[in-house]
């Protein structure tokens, strides 16, 4: 399956709804680009919403973190939601846990953004 | 169990296509051999990471350099190389991606996800230059475990 996005504005936070893969020249690089575009129109509370995310390899992880980074340096927060359990399994032992806020909620997730 | 050792050797160009053949043809190897999904998903993704390492770090995207695929079964395991055409490296030089000072590196985590999926995981010279990963996936033990693929 395919690496897919679409993107949906709640309120001043976007929620990127993703699915398939996320991997080296597939996924990875379309997201890189699609959280520049939004942090670039201003968009500063960004959800990833991981639920129908099939799979994830260590470029898919690289990509998660550096859209933490592009959003944090300016100056807004990357939130992760609907984690499946192979891509929780790999944030665990990868210690990317500790880093993202993670959430299985939508709207905890986006009342939980601080301006 | 035969007690024999069966072998699939693929050669890869170096190419981004070549990373999910060799996922394809692992996970089918691994299958044959009677892993469960959970395994035939770590030894899958080993392998990707393995030929990613080798596609961007050893040929350094070089289409010309060929990557070399190994699967053995033996009586006792799954055994994986990945010969690439490149430097080679030590994994005693690979920063720790767990460091404090680099969990929020966006690379460097293939051969700690390697280490991390298979049994047994070690980086070899290569007999004419390159680098070899060798890795290992012990058969599952008891009835209904793995059997290597006759």
């Amino acid at each position: 399956m395919s690496f897919k996005a679409t993107a949906r504005d709640i309120g001043d936070a976007t929620v990127m709804d993703l699915s398939g893969r996320i991997t080296l020249g597939e996924g990875s690089a379309m997201l890189r680009e699609m959280i520049k575009e939004l942090v670039g129109k201003g968009r500063k509370h960004i959800v990833l919403n991981l639920g129908d995310v099939t799979y994830i390899d260590s470029s898919g992880i690289g990509e998660l973190v550096s859209g933490f980074q592009t959003v944090r340096t300016s100056g807004g927060q990357l939130k992760l939601l609907h984690l499946t359990k192979k891509v929780h399994d790999l944030l665990q032992i990868t210690k990317l846990f500790t880093v993202f806020d993670v959430y299985s909620d939508e709207s905890v997730a986006l009342a939980s953004f601080t301006s | 169990m035969s007690g024999q050792t069966h072998r699939v050797e693929v050669t890869l160009e170096t190419l981004l296509e070549s990373v999910d053949l060799a996922e394809d043809i692992t996970m089918r190897v691994a299958d044959a051999a009677g892993f469960d999904e959970e395994q035939r998903y770590r030894i899958g993704m080993s392998v990707r990471e393995g030929v990613i390492n080798a596609y961007q770090y050893g040929n350094q995207a070089e289409r010309d350099r060929k990557i070399v695929l190994t699967l053995e079964l033996t009586p006792e395991k799954l055994v994986i190389r990945v010969l690439d055409q490149g430097p080679g490296f030590s994994l005693a030089d690979v920063p720790d991606p767990l460091a404090e000072e680099n969990l929020l590196k966006t690379s460097g985590r293939g051969l700690f996800l390697m280490k991390a999926f298979m049994d047994e995981f070690a980086v070899n010279p290569g007999p004419a230059g390159g680098a070899e990963l060798v890795m290992a996936k012990r058969y599952p033990a008891g009835p209904g475990g793995a059997q290597p693929a006759k």
